[in-house]
């Protein structure tokens, strides 16, 4: 295992490398997208709430792999040539957002309605309001499950594989298939996604007694 | 539109649906296992037993933490290696059992740790043995506080079962990618009925789910 580990070391930390760009990138995006409808969720206008709802159930209740392959299939037969890993990025992106839009809503739902209030009497704009003094409480609250969106996050970026996203799990099966090492190179790669996502779940477990 | 009338004949949804089918077989068969097996080992974890719980706890926390596409390929290609070569209907279920097996395991214990200690105090209290009190008393209270979470669990199998047709498991995607294999006209629709079918399954769930949850509340 060692062995194998020295002989492919170039492939599995460029695999790895292009995961975690993949799950940083989808987070960063998704984190605004799905904060963006998480306020559209909770906006006093209907239509809002409405578009906010329809985005958030769609794409919680499709499978990420059909997102991913739409994207890599449709786009670059109609709009632009992108490769694998950018188009596996936006759907990890798209699909991830939903999740996000979910827990933050979530978040948003459980600070105090008087906040709100008292920021709108003290003449704050809807906007003002969320932004300065909705938002700021309601992120505190959701650290853990956002944590644990950033692990599913990680984990998804396994899907990059089925676009040819050189990602760790792509890079993985090509060594698998060269050395046919099949058991070793797969725990290989196991160890490799557990130093990414074991800390993080640890460390949000004790946010969370922490917290509570 | 003559492409979304042909890639919508009558033939090609039919095999859509036979995947849809093969999709949902997998899924249910999944997840009663994976919830016996995940009852099973939440309440090993519960339970503390010196050693024991922990090599379990950590079992379940590693497990959990990996992608489940790599697991489907552990058990496809991997398992070989041992002498065991499952078919791909029978791997899918294998990996999916795996590895929501821990997944509800967790759920479980989180189940059963929002229970009032006081209802196993007075359980035993009143002379039951600690296996009585965990399934006359614990337990169905807990059930009824994870419906949510395992119903949004049982959702994301059923929409994990895509990733088996890496392995070539005849489901919905599998038979999906065939459709628009004729005919790359055939994409858009075929995507659009897929994300259709998978929605509606999933959706309906979640609903059905809410409406527990109200009813119990």
């Amino acid at each position: 295992m060692i062995k194998l580990l020295v002989d492919n070391w170039s492939a599995f930390i460029s695999g790895f490398g292009w995961t975690v760009l993949s799950s940083i990138v989808a987070l960063f995006f998704s984190l605004i997208i799905g904060s963006l409808f998480a306020i559209l969720e909770v906006m006093p206008s209907k239509t809002a709430r409405v578009i906010g709802n329809i985005y958030v159930e769609i794409f919680r209740n499709i499978p990420l792999l059909v997102i991913t392959m739409f994207f890599y299939l449709v786009i670059p037969l109609y709009v632009v040539k992108i490769n694998g890993f950018t188009a596996g990025t936006i759907g990890l992106t798209i699909y991830t957002s939903a999740f996000i839009a979910e827990t933050v809503r979530s978040g948003i739902n459980s600070v105090d309605i008087g906040q709100m209030e008292a920021s709108r009497a003290q003449g704050m704009t809807f906007w003002q309001a969320m932004r300065y003094i909705v938002l700021p409480q309601a992120f505190k609250l959701v650290i853990p499950p956002l944590g644990n969106q950033f692990i599913n996050l990680v984990k998804n970026s396994s899907v990059l594989a089925f676009v040819a996203g050189f990602d760790l799990m792509y890079q993985g099966n090509a060594i698998a298939s060269t050395t046919f090492e099949t058991v070793n190179t797969y725990i290989v790669v196991g160890v490799f996604y557990l130093v990414i996502t074991l800390p993080i779940s640890y460390y949000m477990q004790h946010l969370e007694r922490k917290l509570a | 539109m003559q492409n979304w009338i042909d890639a919508y004949s009558w033939i090609n949804i039919r095999f859509l649906l036979q995947g849809l089918g093969i999709t949902i077989f997998i899924s249910v068969i999944s997840v009663v296992l994976s919830f016996i097996f995940g009852s099973i080992l939440g309440i090993i974890r519960y339970a503390k037993i010196p050693y024991f719980s922990r090599i379990v706890g950590f079992i379940i926390d590693v497990v959990r933490n990996l992608p489940l596409l790599l697991i489907i390929f552990f058990t496809y290609f991997g398992l070989p290696a041992f002498g065991f070569k499952p078919d791909t209907i029978p791997a899918a279920i294998l990996a999916m059992t795996f590895f929501e097996s821990m997944m509800i395991a967790e759920i479980i214990r989180s189940g059963i740790l929002a229970v009032d200690i006081g209802q196993m105090e007075a359980a035993r209290a009143q002379g039951m043995k600690l296996g009585q009190a965990m399934w006359h008393v614990i337990l169905p209270q807990a059930y009824k506080k994870m419906i949510p979470a395992l119903v949004s669990q049982f959702i994301s199998l059923i929409k994990d079962t895509s990733l088996a047709t890496i392995i070539v498991v005849p489901e919905l995607m599998q038979h999906g990618q065939v459709v628009y294999g004729q005919n790359p006209n055939y994409i858009i629709p075929v995507f659009v009925i897929m994300a259709v079918m998978y929605f509606v399954v999933c959706y309906a769930l979640s609903l059905l789910s809410r409406y527990i949850d109200h009813r119990m509340a």
